[in-house]
């Protein structure tokens, strides 16, 4: 070994120990981060039955999904691909149509008094229904909600949902209250 | 007339390599900074579903998570089947001992943070419900009624 004056070392090694470490890391790294759709469900309640009769008829969205992974909509089968729409024209109700959800006038901050639509969904599955079906349904009727949010948001404040602050998304919370009902699951048709 | 020449005696000059541990450095850093180890090791099956609504799932240390699927590979389904199964931790469970599991996971927390706590339920996309229903009553039982779907991002549905 050469020798040198007290008080110095070799740096030569420090990229090869750096290295090593960097490469532990590379290797041992997930940067996945954790997304999802969230939910909450309601509490636990065996007494009390789900008291349905009181609501009416055009006031619930009914989406059946079967065993078979076939969805029906308010007693009509219908595409996947084409429940977003029509989720969204349940919700807006834009031409006020008897068969569609009713109204009652609302305060909401920012907006005045308006009329909020009573309609809530009902989903509704088997047990045979696969997850990846559930999945894409749940995520068409959220779909349908942000896509009327949003566009409200552009009509009433010219700027995206997401952009907006919390009160201003409250607002428009208030206005499009989202409501997916579930329903505990039947056996409805097939195994 | 002026003459260009090479400084030096022929042959390329070195770079002074004095700056690479920097380098290598700020990049161990950012490494370790964002790195998150793997908690647990899946003995499933799991092909998340995609989703375009999907929102980040933040602060990790509210979130405990559920896992369901198929076991995986040959030796976990000589032992377990091919039917989907549950399993917390690092281990496979039955629907009962999710209270069991939300109550303990519930304990680690901080008294003030317990109304966060949300359960992320990683599903194979292939499962049945049925399995994912019961936990689902499971948790409205242990009230831990904060869930969310773990899910891809993807553009469109299929």
């Amino acid at each position: 070994m050469p020798k040198r004056p007290t008080g110095q070392f070799s740096a030569a090694s420090m990229a090869d120990i750096a290295f090593l470490l960097l490469i532990f890391f590379l290797v041992a790294t997930t940067m996945d981060i954790d997304t999802g759709l969230s939910r909450q469900m309601p509490p636990y309640n065996p007494d009390q039955e789900e008291s349905k009769d009181q609501i009416k008829e055009r006031n619930v969205y009914v989406v059946l999904i079967n065993s078979s992974d076939q969805i029906l909509v308010e007693g009509i089968p219908m595409d996947v691909h084409k429940l977003r729409e029509n989720a969204k024209e349940f919700i807006v109700n834009p031409t006020n149509k008897d068969n569609l959800p009713e109204k009652r006038p609302t305060e909401i901050d920012y907006f005045g008094e308006v009329m909020v639509s009573k309609g809530i969904i009902s989903l509704q599955n088997d047990r045979g229904t696969s997850y990846g079906m559930y999945i894409k349904v749940q995520n068409e009727l959220i779909a349908a909600y942000n896509e009327v949010r949003s566009e409200v948001a552009m009509q009433k404040f010219g700027r995206h949902y997401g952009d907006l602050p919390e009160d201003k998304q409250d607002a428009i919370k208030k206005y499009y209250p989202q409501i997916i009902s579930e329903a505990e699951p039947k056996n409805i048709g097939g195994n | 007339m002026a003459k260009f020449e090479r400084k030096g005696k022929g042959g390329l000059q070195e770079i002074s390599t004095a700056s690479l541990p920097d380098i290598v450095f700020m990049l161990l850093f950012f490494f370790m900074v964002s790195t998150v180890m793997r908690e647990t090791t899946l003995k499933i099956e799991q092909h998340l579903p995609g989703a375009t609504e999907v929102k980040k799932l933040e602060r990790k240390s509210l979130v405990s998570y559920i896992n369901i699927g198929k076991p995986k590979g040959a030796t976990f389904q000589a032992m377990y089947g091919t039917e989907p199964r549950i399993q917390l931790n690092d281990a496979f469970a039955k629907v009962a001992d999710i209270r069991d599991y939300v109550f303990a996971e519930r304990e680690k927390m901080d008294e003030n943070e317990r109304p966060l706590m949300t359960v992320s339920l990683k599903v194979d996309d292939k499962t049945k419900m049925g399995i994912v229903v019961d936990v689902k009553q499971e948790l409205r039982k242990a009230s831990a009624l904060k869930i969310n779907y773990s899910t891809r991002k993807v553009e469109a549905i299929e």
